[in-house]
């Protein structure tokens, strides 16, 4: 495995541990997490702040029924959840998104292909397909946009991005991704608003793709 | 520098004989002879032996304190009480996924609360990272378990010593009661002060992933 060098930002982690983040976001972060010890590390240390946090909380009187109910429910039978491993280049928390199933992509335009995993006002996450050596048509953001390399490359005004990194993209940044010359890319893309196309026929086809 | 400005409590120092009073603000709990927590070996009997006391003493401390750490987020007290029923009963079922190396009781149920309790507002499960694979009968590295304790104490000092608006702000974005915005503005400042030990608990926790990946 290649090393992993455009890791999540802090606060974006400090949120996430926190649940404060929106669910496309989560998912990028999710899934960045399955593939970067660095950064699981970070978040577990959160976590523990977390769990500090809960042992020093004043305790709440508890009806007094609440601890027999549940000493009886202990033996009872349960369905496990499902677990989704890993598929390939999709680590499980996309596998989940994806509902176990390979991806169904939709011809973008230009070879790209892309599959919305979610859609809805906390904004979208979904994937897209490059082909190497391809372009993503130029654009801007007008929220954040956090991109996950799942396979191959991309490359774009802010640097080179392997299987692993995690670009970072607001409302600062225009940008031309084009994929490596090696081999398709595919990445997990999430975004709080729609993105801002340059040119008119990627802004024309941008309601019927809700990107 | 963080190490030079802070006395550290470093599993290889011999212990120091118990102080009486305060003398010595970092050393006073170190104990003589560290062994692991209460909440460490009621869990880990919960875990390979199905302990129903040790859960009942597990229920007892944290129940309660996880129905204040629920209400906080504006839920009643019955419906709290639901949640609170909802995680301990993940603690009970999930008890084989808990890693005493690589986290404290209290930060593993802290994250199936959150869970839990972002699942129930949004409707939609939590996206959560690929869980790592331990060896469930392996015996744990007690040394490794004390270490992550010691770490997790002075992680607790420092805590307590924030000022009470630093603190407050950092159990409401813990608590998820701040928008990503707002935890990106106003973290850093109490964040900074309590980094420095969670960096102390990283190179332990990086080398222990690093273990489970490439046995």
């Amino acid at each position: 495995m290649n090393t992993i060098t455009h890791h999540i930002p802090e606060p974006i982690l400090a949120a996430y541990a926190a649940g404060a983040l929106e669910h496309p976001f989560a998912l990028v972060v999710a899934a960045h997490l399955s593939l970067c010890d660095e950064c699981r590390v970070s978040f577990e240390a959160h976590e523990a702040v977390g769990g500090v946090l809960l042992e020093q909380t004043t305790p709440e009187a508890l009806s007094p029924d609440l601890k027999v109910g549940l000493m009886q429910m202990l033996d009872a039978p349960f369905e496990p959840e499902p677990v989704f491993r890993r598929s390939g280049a999709y680590p499980g928390p996309v596998m989940e998104a994806l509902k176990g199933r390979p991806p169904r992509w939709k011809r973008l335009g230009g070879g790209v292909r892309q599959t919305i995993l979610s859609a809805g006002e906390a904004g979208s996450a979904r994937l897209l397909y490059i082909p190497a050596g391809q372009a993503v048509p130029d654009h801007g953001h007008n929220g954040l946009e956090l991109t996950l390399v799942l396979q191959g490359s991309f490359s774009d005004e802010a640097g080179q991005f392997r299987v692993g990194d995690v670009e970072i993209a607001d409302d600062t940044l225009e940008h031309t991704p084009v994929a490596g010359a090696g081999a398709d890319c595919i990445c997990l893309a999430a975004t709080d608003a729609p993105l801002r196309f340059s040119s008119l026929i990627p802004r024309l086809l941008q309601p019927i793709f809700r990107i | 520098m963080l190490m030079q400005s802070e006395t550290l409590d470093r599993p290889s120092t011999p212990p120091a004989p118990p102080a009486p009073g305060r003398a010595g603000k970092d050393r006073t709990a170190v104990k003589a002879e560290p062994k692991m927590s209460e909440q460490t070996l009621w869990m880990i009997a919960v875990r390979d032996n199905r302990d129903k006391a040790a859960f009942a003493a597990l229920f007892d401390f944290f129940a309660p304190r996880l129905k204040h750490f629920v209400m906080r987020g504006g839920i009643g007290s019955g419906q709290a009480e639901e949640v609170v029923q909802e995680v301990m009963l993940t603690v009970w079922r999930k008890a084989a996924m808990f890693d005493p190396e690589r986290a404290q009781v209290s930060s593993w149920i802290y994250q199936i609360a959150r869970n839990r309790q972002i699942d129930k507002m949004r409707r939609e499960n939590r996206p959560l990272p690929e869980a790592l694979a331990h060896e469930p009968d392996s015996e744990p590295d007690a040394g490794q378990v004390i270490a992550l304790e010691q770490e997790t104490s002075q992680l607790k000092r420092a805590l307590s010593r924030l000022k009470p608006e630093q603190r407050e702000m950092i159990e409401k974005a813990y608590l998820g009661e701040l928008t990503h915005q707002q935890i990106k503005h106003q973290t850093g400042l109490p964040l900074g002060t309590i980094k420095s030990r969670i960096r102390l608990g990283l190179d332990r926790l990086r080398h222990e992933l690093k273990s489970i990946r490439e046995p």
